[in-house]
């Protein structure tokens, strides 16, 4: 027994590596998925603050991801960008990280041609500039002035929708769905503070901790924070209109739910093996 | 001697960058703009250094035969590809630039990210031990909010999620308001030493 | 003229008048009334370098939404300038061609098709610059009081005065970091963060590489760099360089040890990995900023057995190294590095300026805390909760 405590102990992580692989394969392929009721989350804050909003308003939608973070964050956008335009809301898309403007067109053009959003006209992308905060407070004089074109080099003056736009105070929200810095720290510091514009993220669940303080305060409007988040988003839209999609994040809820649930047990079976030979003396 | 003008130019503009944010008056509002487009510029220009240096350190590889130098060519090759690609048929969608971007660094990116899955079990596994109160006071909490952030926690009881919200809302968001206190403040410290020339040694000097 | 003339031409000007579009025609169509700009007013735009000033108003909503407005502006001397053609539902607009101490006036003209021009009433502003933005004066104060601790303690210490700093078990350990890779005769490893040297966590981590390559110069270990940018490359093979001169042994720098990778997070990682495992270095050092990739980092250093001393201001990566790393610098410890590891007078008084600010700070939180609870019935220590919370507020 004491052999096998300290073999738990000294666990090949290789062991741990499989049981977590097939923790998350298994619930995929037999295409579990879980009901996600949602609570009194920050996702559920952002979203009743997009909800109210009057049709018509424009939104800044900031990509500041690149494909490493894929799997949390464009669920989050998809989500995001269902709900703005079945909103008539119109987007202004841009992007932080060099990929995010790929990875915005991505979900713009299909999210718009499934909803029959028209591109300059519901929505348009300005791309991608180097800067991250600095680049932000430059937004806060004029927009045009950093994005003369936008991502297609079309210019600014043949863009309809852009005509009442000419700095961030323009925009009824700016939502960052952001992976890093720069992200939603640098909007929540450059336009939030310095020019009073609401914001709103999303972010990968390792970061959602720290922007807490920034919901307490009132200078976040609403957070989707990891998968969770963008799954309570998808569910909160799809309760909110009819046909809307399931979307990838309730998909993905029911693998994380057994990964979690595979880690917790790992850490009991570690624990018994810790006191197990703590109290045979071998404890490390 | 060397350090006084690398330190002269960190004294000026770190004072005109403070006053562009406490003056708005002229002229501190246009040398602040202009110096944050500059930066902006530097910014962009860099990306050529570091191309530069990429192909000298993996040129220098071959020649020499180090260690591991096949390895050196695919970087190059791939360098290049993506160069040639993206000057020639533009970085639209469709492009063969976007076809390489959408079909190796897309996928090899999320891969590396997915390798965390695997890690964070591994390190849980290591590393969460109930030695003492407190570690039992985290092990707890980690439990509630790793049930609070998955469906199955609202399953089991339906209080988790509410205990997750909490913990995030109050305890963590105490902790985290006093590390980025904490943080801010040496930043501001190490900012002023660096600006008044106190802190020298990121310059490659001695003090 | 003939008989049939006359009935013919009156028959043409009543069709005539029928198909007039409405507005255009007698004087029953002019009483289509526009809305009339009202409660108009203008301003010099607060703290901002001059040249602005903002106009806002309100439609009377008494009759039809215009066309277009029409701002117009004036001078003292005549001269009329037409500044902009607004769409019939704006509100607001701010004229950014204004001479700041020249009075002007202002007039809105409301227009439409087939309707008389209506005309708001005349406001007169003029523009000025601010020398102090008023949104700001408490990060001012806040800021002040800061530097105030910060250069009185480095004055005090360059007086001689000695001070206390507590052990920083991380940092205490480098020097048993090192000596434990010199005697396994390997490598120590490194990595100064992902990000460039403009943050400042970067720029600590280059102060301790200083420090770090001393000991590995003077120990005769080598040294191995791996960047994320190449500007870091740079400063990094100047300080290492420097500190291997100052330790007498500049034959032994070893410039190439030194070298840029990627931009990219991952593709950084990966790199650094393949180093790990090919190299196996005894000592890691991971210390600046860091993100989702600090984990794939400090899993695997911990996989091949070296002692690992992390250290970042960066709070949703500290719990990863806490769990995979032997030591870890948590925050402003990452700041403290510097005048921790030398020593210097006056790097140990900024320090302790620092420690005297964050107490001041925390006297300052105890007591907004309070007067935020009892404030919330007695009144006076309301007003005490309100000040402070306007110190702390910024536009």
């Amino acid at each position: 027994m004491a052999r096998l405590m300290q073999r738990i102990g000294n666990l090949d992580r290789r062991v741990i590596f499989v049981l977590i692989a097939l923790s998350v394969f298994l619930p995929l392929s037999f295409r579990i998925v879980f009901p996600n009721p949602v609570g009194a989350e920050p996702s559920r804050q952002l979203y009743d603050y997009v909800e109210a909003l009057p049709a018509g308003s424009t939104v800044l939608l900031s990509f500041d991801y690149d494909p490493s973070t894929m799997p949390e964050l464009q669920p989050m956008a998809y989500a995001v960008c269902q709900h703005l335009f079945r909103r008539d809301i119109r987007i202004v898309a841009m992007a932080l990280w060099p990929q995010g403007a790929s990875l915005g067109q991505e979900v713009l053009s299909e999210v718009a041609d499934s909803l029959g959003g028209e591109q300059y006209v519901d929505w348009c992308n300005l791309g991608y500039k180097t800067g991250g905060g600095v680049m932000i407070v430059r937004l806060g004089s004029s927009i045009q002035a950093v994005f003369p074109a936008d991502k297609d080099n079309r210019p600014w003056a043949e863009i309809p929708m852009l005509r009442d736009i000419s700095s961030l105070t323009d925009f009824a929200l700016v939502i960052s769905l952001s992976a890093g810095d720069p992200g939603v720290p640098a909007w929540v510091m450059m336009a939030g503070d310095r020019f009073g514009v609401p914001i709103g993220g999303g972010c990968t669940a390792v970061s959602a901790p720290q922007f807490y303080p920034y919901l307490g305060t009132g200078q976040m409007v609403g957070m989707m924070g990891g998968l969770k988040g963008a799954a309570d988003y998808e569910s909160l839209v799809r309760e909110g209109t009819e046909g809307a999609p399931q979307g990838q994040a309730i998909e993905g809820m029911a693998p994380q739910s057994v990964a979690h649930l595979v880690i917790m047990l790992l850490i009991v079976v570690g624990n018994i093996s810790y006191f197990a030979q703590k109290r045979k003396g071998g404890a490390r | 001697m060397r350090l006084v003008i690398p330190l002269s130019i960190t004294l000026i503009t770190g004072l005109i960058m403070i006053l562009n944010y406490f003056v708005p008056h002229e002229p501190f509002r246009f040398l602040g703009d202009n110096l944050q487009e500059w930066y902006m510029i530097v910014a962009s220009a860099a990306i050529f250094l570091g191309t530069i240096n990429l192909v000298q350190v993996h040129v220098r590889k071959i020649r020499l035969k180090l260690t591991n130098w096949r390895y050196s060519p695919v970087t190059l090759v791939g360098l290049v590809i993506m160069l040639v690609t993206g000057l020639i048929y533009g970085v639209v969608e469709g492009a063969p630039f976007d076809f390489l971007f959408q079909s190796m660094v897309v996928p090899m990116g999320a891969t590396m990210f997915s390798l965390l899955a695997f890690f964070v079990a591994s390190a849980a596994f290591r590393a969460f031990r109930a030695s003492n109160w407190r570690a039992t006071l985290l092990l707890t909490s980690a439990f509630l909010v790793m049930l609070g952030q998955v469906p199955i926690g609202s399953m089991l009881w339906d209080k988790i999620p509410l205990a997750k919200v909490w913990l995030m809302a109050i305890p963590n968001t105490a902790g985290q308001r006093a590390v980025m206190i904490g943080a801010a403040m040496g930043v501001v410290a190490t900012s002023l030493r660096m600006i008044f020339g106190i802190e020298r040694s990121y310059l490659g000097g001695s003090d | 003229m003939g008989r049939a003339t006359l009935p013919l031409v009156i028959l043409l000007m009543a069709c005539a008048a029928a198909a007039q579009p409405p507005g255009t025609g007698g004087r029953e169509d002019a009483a289509v009334r526009l809305s009339r700009v009202g409660q108009l007013v203008a301003e010099d735009v607060p703290n901002d370098a001059g040249g602005v000033i903002a106009l806002g108003w309100v439609l009377d909503g008494e009759g039809a939404l215009p066309d277009s407005l029409r701002v117009v502006r004036r001078t003292a001397d005549g001269n009329e300038t037409v500044l902009a053609m607004l769409s019939g539902g704006s509100t607001s607009f701010d004229d950014t061609t204004a001479s700041d101490g020249t009075e002007y006036s202002y007039v809105i003209v409301s227009l439409g098709t087939g309707a008389d021009p209506v005309f708001s009433g005349e406001v007169t502003a003029s523009s000025s610059a601010q020398w102090l933005h008023s949104g700001r004066i408490g990060m001012l104060v806040i800021l002040a009081i800061l530097s105030f601790f910060i250069f009185w303690f480095i004055e005090t210490s360059r007086r001689g005065r000695q001070f206390y700093i507590r052990e920083i078990a991380g940092l205490a350990s480098v020097e048993d970091a090192v000596g434990r890779a010199t005697e396994m005769g390997k490598p120590v490893l490194y990595i100064p963060g992902i990000m460039d040297m403009d943050d400042i966590q970067t720029i600590a981590s280059m102060v301790i590489l200083g420090r770090v390559a001393l000991k590995t110069a003077e120990y005769g270990s080598p040294l191995l760099v791996p960047t994320c940018r190449s500007v870091v490359m740079s400063v990094a093979q100047e300080v290492v360089r420097e500190s291997y001169m100052q330790a007498g042994r500049p034959d032994t720098f070893r410039r190439e040890d030194i070298q840029y990778l990627t931009d990219d997070q991952f593709g950084y990682a990966a790199g650094v990995d393949g180093i790990m495992v090919r190299e196996k270095p005894a000592a890691i050092f991971l210390l600046g900023t860091f993100y989702a990739e600090s984990l794939i980092l400090a899993e695997t250093g911990r996989g091949i057995g070296a002692i690992q001393i992390a250290g970042t201001a960066m709070p949703s990566q500290i719990p990863f190294f806490v769990a995979a790393c032997d030591y870890t610098l948590i925050g402003e410890e990452l700041y403290a590095a510097s005048a921790y590891l030398s020593k210097e007078p006056k790097l140990l008084g900024s320090l302790k300026g620092q420690d005297a600010a964050k107490l001041f700070f925390i006297v300052l939180i105890v007591i907004g805390v309070l007067a935020a609870t009892v404030g919330g019935f007695w009144a006076p220590m309301r007003g005490v909760a309100d000040f402070l919370r306007s110190l702390v507020a910024v536009s």
